[in-house]
This record gives C-alpha cells, structure tokens and sequence, in this order.
C-alpha cells in the first residue's frame, strides 16, 4: 500500500493502490482533510476551505 | 460512449461514479474543473465527449461550465436550466409554486426594513435563508423581532450583495427530521429520513440517515418536483408539516448520495450511469421515459 506525507502534521498517510488525482483523503493522525494533488510522487495538499456557493 | 466526468474534487461518490462507468465498459475521463481553460472560439477539444456529468461543487462555476458545454451541443447532467434553478431557492420555489407543488409558505424582501416587515407578518419563528447556499449555511431561525433586526443588520452590513436579497420562510414544526428522496431521469430510485435534534436536518449539519418508506404520495409528490424542475439527477428535499402535509423544501442538483446508498441499500452510482447511457441513446425527454433495467427491477 503506498502511503504519502501529511503536509500539516507530518505523519504518514496510507492510501489506495488506485488513489485518484484530486481525491479527498483524512489524515488518520491529525484529521486535517487533504487533497492529492500529485500521484507521482504522492504528494497531499491541504483542501481548500469550502467556499460561499459549494455544496448540493 | 466516451464521458467526462467534471468534477471539483474526487469524493466518495465522484469515485462511486467514476468505477460504475467503469464496470458498465463506459470509457470515462475525469476531469478537474480547476484545470479547465475553456477557448469559446474552439471548443473542439470536448467533441471526443458524449455527454459531461457535472459534478462541480460550486454553483457559479457549474452555471458557467454547463453553458459552456451546452453551447457545444454536448448533453449536460445536470443541464443548466437544471442547475440555475436548484442553486436558488428564488427560483426554486417560484418553480415549484407555478407547478403546484406544496411548500413551505415564502416571502421575498430587498431591504431591512421590507424583511422586518415579511418577518413581522408572517409571524415568529421565520426562517432567513440565503438564495444562493447548501448545506445549511447561513440558515438562521428567528424566534422574535429582537432577532430578525440583529440577524438583518448583520447581513445588511457584513454580507455580500448576494445576502441583500431576503428569503424567508415559515419555520415548519417537523418532527426532528426531514426527508430526502433521490429521482434519477423519470424514476424515484431511495428515500431517506435525515434525523436532527437540531432544526437543520442536513446530514452536512450532523443529521443521521435511515430508510424512509417510499408511499404513493411521496413517490408522486417527488416525481412531479424532479418534472417541474426538468428532471435529471435530484435530491427533494422534503418536510412533514402537522396539518398541511409533504412539503417540498429543496432539490439539490448535484447531491451527495453516500448516506442514502448506506440507509437505503440502493445502487445510486448505477442508475446514474444507466441513465446518462440513456441520455446519450435517447436523448434528454426519452431518458426520463425509459424503463428500470433488469438487474435492478
């Protein structure tokens, strides 16, 4: 299982063989909420703040 | 059939979506709307496309991106018709008004002063919403006058312009919950009670999901809502008044599915797909008409 770098805390995150680009993930560690914003390498981004008009 | 699946980010059900395509040997692009640079004078590059399915999570941007892609003559679900009225609830309930459709009593003000006045006819509780919003943001229940002029003074003064137009609503005295129903093209596929001890039922607000029986008038009362709208890919948002019955309170046009797959059991992602093949074959009128498949009836 490959596993990323938590870009607020640090701690190593696992995911999926067939992670998607831009897929929302949970630190299990800090439970910041991360975008993956590069497969290779992987690398996470935090996720934006949710904006005034998102939603349903 | 080749589609693109247009999308904000990749969540749960952006992925469920993404893997049914899949599974029904639908070649499928997903596509990050953060990285998209329409050119209006050559818009060659999405004619490989059969249709796009919009999943963008902003409104303003899905209203500009299915314009985009309607002016291509490529099909979009949800269209923008679609979209522009169920990402404003002005639009929203003069829809559903004009078609007969029970809901919450309405009243619209642009001003402090003409809101205060709404607010002081229609009598406490009034619920201020925002016309453009979701997941229960800026939702504010006003128990008195007290309120209504603090809450309005903070919008006047704080908010943008879009927060300068007042939608008020009575406050529905539901029992602790709300109902969610999903319709897909012409069919009612899950029904979900959204439980709350709070008054905003969201499941974004903390709201717990459990089946909710699909009765005929439920059923019918949501078809005819997801037909006035224009149909295609709804969540009805629906509250149980004491006196006066189902009421519909909102259709979400691009709607989060994962606690009503869990409560309900029901396959969303494949009837989605089932339907945009439909609407690809058939068209957007003859997809609301075509039958259930086999596999799910």
């Amino acid at each position: 299982m490959a596993s990323g770098v938590c870009p607020v805390c640090a701690a190593s995150v696992p995911v999926a063989s067939d992670v998607l680009l831009h897929e929302l993930l949970t630190c299990p560690e800090c439970g910041a909420e991360l975008e993956v914003t590069n497969l290779s390498p992987l690398t996470f981004e935090q996720a934006p703040q949710v904006e005034e008009d998102w939603g349903e | 059939m080749q589609i693109a699946l247009v999308c904000s980010f990749v969540r749960a059900e952006e992925r469920w979506i993404y893997e049914a395509f899949r599974r029904a040997g639908v070649t499928v692009d997903m596509v990050n709307d953060r990285s998209i640079v329409v050119d209006l004078d050559r818009l060659d590059g999405w004619r490989k496309y059969d249709a796009v399915v919009l999943r963008s999570l902003g409104y303003w941007r899905a209203l500009h991106l299915a314009r985009c892609f309607e002016a291509l003559g490529l099909p979009v679900i949800n269209p923008f018709s679609v979209v522009l009225t169920c990402g404003n609830k002005l639009l929203t309930t003069l829809t559903l008004i004009r078609a007969g459709i029970p809901v919450p009593h309405t009243r619209i003000a642009f001003s402090v002063d003409a809101a205060l006045r709404g607010m002081d006819d229609m009598g406490y509780p009034v619920v201020l919403k925002p016309v453009v919003g979701s997941w229960g943001r800026l939702i504010a229940r006003l128990n008195d006058r007290d309120a209504a002029e603090a809450v309005l003074e903070h919008r006047d003064t704080l908010g943008a312009f879009v927060h300068h137009i007042y939608y008020l609503q009575e406050h529905i005295p539901k029992p602790n919950r709300d109902i969610r129903v999903i319709v897909v093209g012409g069919q009612v596929v899950a029904s979900i009670y959204r439980h709350s001890d709070h008054w905003i039922t969201n499941t974004a607000r903390g709201g717990r999901a459990t089946r909710c029986p699909l009765t005929p008038e439920l059923h019918d009362l949501c078809l005819r809502t997801a037909m006035a709208i224009g149909g295609g890919i709804l969540a009805i948002d629906v509250f149980e008044d004491p006196e006066r019955g189902l009421l519909v309170n909102e259709v979400n046009h691009s709607m989060e599915f994962r606690n009503a797959m869990e409560a309900s059991g029901v396959d969303i992602p494949a009837y989605i797909v089932d339907f945009v093949q439909q609407v690809v074959r058939y068209g957007w009128e003859e997809a609301h008409m075509a039958p259930v498949s086999e596999s799910r009836s």
